[in-house]
């Protein structure tokens, strides 16, 4: 069988660019929690943030560093496996992509250092305002690339001139239409991510009796807030949808499973598309409720699936299925959320077993939501690279083939199984050995911590007696 | 006519970000490929935390590099990349098993030999692999329409293996000198025996590529041997840094051999750029021929002329802060 370089090249970017977004969603909620801890810590005085401060700073540097040498692979994708792609695009990819480089990149990395190892060197204000940079340096980031992601779904401020796109307008281009609602569902998407890795990770340390006063204060700020947000993401998403029902109708339809265009459409809960003979198997759906959601009343027309030839229909059963995995979840964020402010009046959020077995389970589930929802975001402009512009097939490298494909895509996946296993293992060990020990960083003086994972000081391996960690925190046991 | 020559200045400033990148992730790459070399453990300790509190924003300029070429000379980056397809990935995999190696290693017992070889390993590769870069862009890429149409090893061939090899010993010898400036006692010693033997070895192969490379191409004969001869300045420039290296091992500089290996490598890069100029894309493509659009361009240049100073400033800072030798079992300075 002949590869198909097109198809692999696909399957690789979605393998790395899915990697590498599970750490920024994450490390863009933690370091602006980092940076409320530091500011309590820096108003009250009170040990108990910094203590809080210290070891979540030690969980963000962890999954920042994976964040970056995932993103240093990101960054050549588009030449190597998208070369006609990168060559019209350059225009306005390029520029935008590096104003991320020398605004937020070069910013985080220069205050990580500070906001790691720095606060018994630099006094606390400047230690603070490190923490508050970061913070800014990962939003600027996700601005700049959320501003390329958006413009290759509405491309706008441009003019097309032998095949290339060249810029007539920044702001037009930058602020293209559907970059406000993606930036604010992403942002909401990371708060969601910290929130619940931080209360769910609390939780887990409140089962065992570890740290009470700490965890308990973590957990109650991170229920404040998701009681917020998650609601507020709900609201943001739908009218994401509603933006995306102007200007990529095909794509709504297939999140709806809705083929043909009609009024009264129902909310389908289940059903299985088959894009063979353009129709649905086994539905259950509420009525007239898509309609409602979509247009605001119960008979509005709602665009489906034939207004676009079979050709350029995505994969349906892929958009539909993914977007029912995101706002389900985001449905049981909402339950999780009120479920806490309702234990919180009889003061027992933080001592009801279920609740916290709960909030254990439920840390693992915005990764789940984010990845669903690129998925349903991504696979649902398909054919279109740039949307009704520039197809996937148009955008490869003529030069690539299957073979070439297919070596680097099992090379990455290699690569990435050893590494991120290896990470991943050591981060769990960072949670297990837990905040107890994570300041007596002189105890390990030849561990220069300098970079982001130095700044663990856990050791790799369970020793002999089943004890992880550092040994210096064992004494104490 | 636009005012200004645009990918002129584009072309000064990515030269000085490709000059500024193989300055300061070359030590710490070479400090990587003298690793397994080490006299014991400690002195891998010493070494590693050498370059630890750097090597980070080091590698920033190379992604800075990638992003610049796709905005201001899309050729360049549409045309390297799929060229170099297999070699980016090397590259790409040796940068990801080094990046780890500095977190993982110093938490690890048993395994440390794993990270000790992963290190070692990823910096060799990457290393190689950057060089190769330089070979297969002495030799030029296969193109039409400006679209490369060439073959995915079309790269790899005993020049670009020597260029590959040339990068490894020049690295090694940007480490061995660094170490010299920043350590003491034992390891410094070790450092100042491989420095000579190094350095021998970036001559012979640096001679080796300067006789080939006129047999390569057209253009670099022309440019050495017939109308440009005012550049045999900058070949009887590196024989002097090269001298300057030898006299200051042997009167035990510590800061000077360091200085004059960067020299070395400036001197090398200029006259690779010159005997080039102004092919961006070889052997067809000028860089006004590669350039993106003059729009673009100036966006992108007005954020940097604001932006690139500040971030001068951190980067000095930084080696500001871990100025001074760096001593076994030391904490943070
Ligand atoms: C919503 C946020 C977001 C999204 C969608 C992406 N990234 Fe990212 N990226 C970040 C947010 C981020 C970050 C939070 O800013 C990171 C995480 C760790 C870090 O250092 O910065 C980062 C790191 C990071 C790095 C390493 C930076 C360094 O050396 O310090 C590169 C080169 C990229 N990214 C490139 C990309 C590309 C090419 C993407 C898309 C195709 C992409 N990122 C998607
Ligand atoms: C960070 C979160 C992101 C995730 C999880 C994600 C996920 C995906 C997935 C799953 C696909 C495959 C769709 C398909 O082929 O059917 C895809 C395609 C693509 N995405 Fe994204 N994406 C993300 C962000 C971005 C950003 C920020 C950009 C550009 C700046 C981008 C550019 C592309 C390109 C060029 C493709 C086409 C290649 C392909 O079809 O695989 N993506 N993405
Ligand atoms: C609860 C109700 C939710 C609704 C109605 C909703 C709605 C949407 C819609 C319509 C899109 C596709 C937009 C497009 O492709 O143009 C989308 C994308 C996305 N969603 Fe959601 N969403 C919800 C919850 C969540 C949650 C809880 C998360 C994660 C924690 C999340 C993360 C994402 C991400 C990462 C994307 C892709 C990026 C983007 O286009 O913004 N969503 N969402």
């Amino acid at each position: 069988m002949e590869l198909d370089p097109l198809l692999l090249s696909r399957i690789q970017f979605a393998f790395v660019v899915s990697f590498h977004a599970i750490f920024p969603v994450f490390t863009i909620g933690l370091a602006s929690f980092i940076a409320v801890l530091e500011g309590l810590a820096f108003k009250t005085g009170d040990g108990v943030w910094v203590k809080l401060s210290a070891f979540w700073t030690t969980v963000f540097a962890v999954v920042f560093g994976m964040g970056v040498v995932s993103g240093i692979v990101m960054s050549f994708q588009f030449g190597t496996n998208w070369s006609n792609f990168a060559q019209a695009s350059a225009n306005f990819l390029g520029p935008v992509l590096s104003y991320e480089v020398i605004t937020a990149f070069f910013l985080e990395a220069a205050f990580l250092g500070v906001l790691l190892f720095g606060r018994d060197k630099v006094p606390a204000g400047v230690h603070l305002m490190a923490a508050i940079m970061v913070a800014t340096g990962t939003f600027i980031s996700s601005f700049w690339i959320l501003s390329a992601n958006s413009w290759m779904h509405t491309p706008a401020g441009y003019e097309l001139r032998e095949g290339v796109f060249h810029v007539t307008s920044w702001s037009e281009a930058i602020f293209n239409p559907s970059f406000p609602y993606r930036f604010l569902h992403m942002a909401l998407a990371s708060f969601l991510t910290g929130g619940f890795v931080v209360a769910g990770v609390s939780a887990w340390y409140l089962l065992r009796g570890r740290e009470i006063e700490a965890n308990r204060k973590a957990l109650s700020m991170c229920l404040w807030l998701l009681l917020f947000i998650a609601p507020a993401q709900a609201v943001v998403g739908d009218y994401h949808g509603l933006n995306t029902l102007e200007h990529q109708p095909t794509k709504v339809a297939a999140m709806e499973g809705n083929w043909e265009t009609s009024k009264n459409v129902p909310l389908l809960l289940f059903a299985i598309p088959d894009q063979d003979n353009q129709s649905n198997l086994y539905e259950i759906g509420v009525p007239g409720l898509a309609s409602l959601i979509l247009t605001h009343e119960w008979d509005g027309e709602v665009p489906g699936l034939n207004e676009a030839p079979i050709a350029e229909q995505p994969p349906v059963a892929i958009v539909f299925w993914a977007f029912r995995v995101m706002v389900g979840l985001g449905l049981l964020m909402i339950l999780f959320a009120v479920t806490g402010l309702i234990l919180r009046a009889g003061g027992r959020y933080w001592r009801s077993t279920w609740f916290l077995h709960g909030l254990r389970f439920m840390s693992f589930t915005p990764f789940l939501a984010v990845l669903a929802g690129w998925i349903v975001t991504e696979t649902g402009r398909a054919p279109w690279l740039v949307y009704g512009v520039m197809t996937h097939a148009e955008s490869l490298t003529p030069s690539l083939t299957g073979g070439m494909a297919l070596f680097t895509l099992l090379g990455y996946m290699i690569v990435y199984a050893l590494v991120f296993s290896a990470g991943l293992y050591y981060l769990l060990r960072v949670l297990y050995v837990g905040m107890e020990d994570s300041h007596d960083g002189d105890k390990y003086e030849a561990e220069r911590p300098s970079r982001p994972f130095s700044a663990a000081h856990v050791s790799f391996e369970i020793d002999q007696n089943g004890h992880t960690g550092n040994p210096a925190s064992q004494e104490g046991h | 006519m636009e005012l200004f020559d645009l990918p002129l200045i584009w072309a000064f400033i990515i030269g000085f970000g490709i000059i500024m990148y193989v300055l300061m992730d070359g030590f710490d790459l070479g400090v990587g490929i003298l690793f397994p070399f080490a006299p014991n453990e400690e002195a891998r300790d010493v070494m590693m935390n050498s370059v630890a509190p750097v090597w980070d924003g080091n590698e920033t300029w190379l992604v800075l590099g990638g992003a610049g070429l796709l905005a201001a000379f899309p050729l360049v980056y549409t045309i390297f990349l799929p060229a170099l397809y297999i070699g980016v990935f090397l590259l790409l995999a040796g940068l990801i098993f080094r990046g780890v190696a500095f977190e993982f290693r110093f938490k690890a017992r048993s395994s440390r030999y794993l990270w000790n070889w992963a290190f070692a390993g990823g910096s060799t590769i990457a290393s190689f692999a950057q060089g190769a870069v330089v070979g297969a862009y002495i030799q030029g890429f296969e193109t039409s329409n400006g679209v490369y149409v060439g073959g995915a090893l079309d790269w790899l061939t005993p020049f670009s293996v020597l260029t590959g090899l040339g990068m490894l010993a020049g690295y090694a010898l940007l480490g061995s000198t660094w170490l010299i400036m920043k350590t003491e006692g034992e390891l410094q010693a070790w450092a100042y025996r491989l420095t000579l033997p190094l350095l021998t070895a970036v001559l012979v192969v640096f001679g080796v590529i300067s006789i080939w490379t006129p047999f390569v191409d057209e253009l670099v004969r022309d440019r050495w041997f017939a109308n440009l001869s005012v550049i045999w300045i900058l070949p009887v420039l590196t024989l002097l840094c090269a001298f300057q290296i030898y006299r200051s091992v042997r009167n035990r500089y510590e800061g000077m051999p360091f200085v004059a290996t960067m020299g070395l490598f400036i001197t090398t890069y200029l006259g690779l750029v010159v005997s080039r100029w102004p092919y961006v894309v070889p052997p067809d493509y000028t860089l006004w021929e590669a350039a993106s659009a003059y729009q673009s361009q100036l966006f992108l240049l007005l954020g940097l002329l604001f932006v690139i100073p500040i971030v001068l400033v951190y980067t000095a800072w930084t080696y500001w802060v871990f100025r001074g030798k760096v001593r076994a079992g030391e904490g943070y300075h």
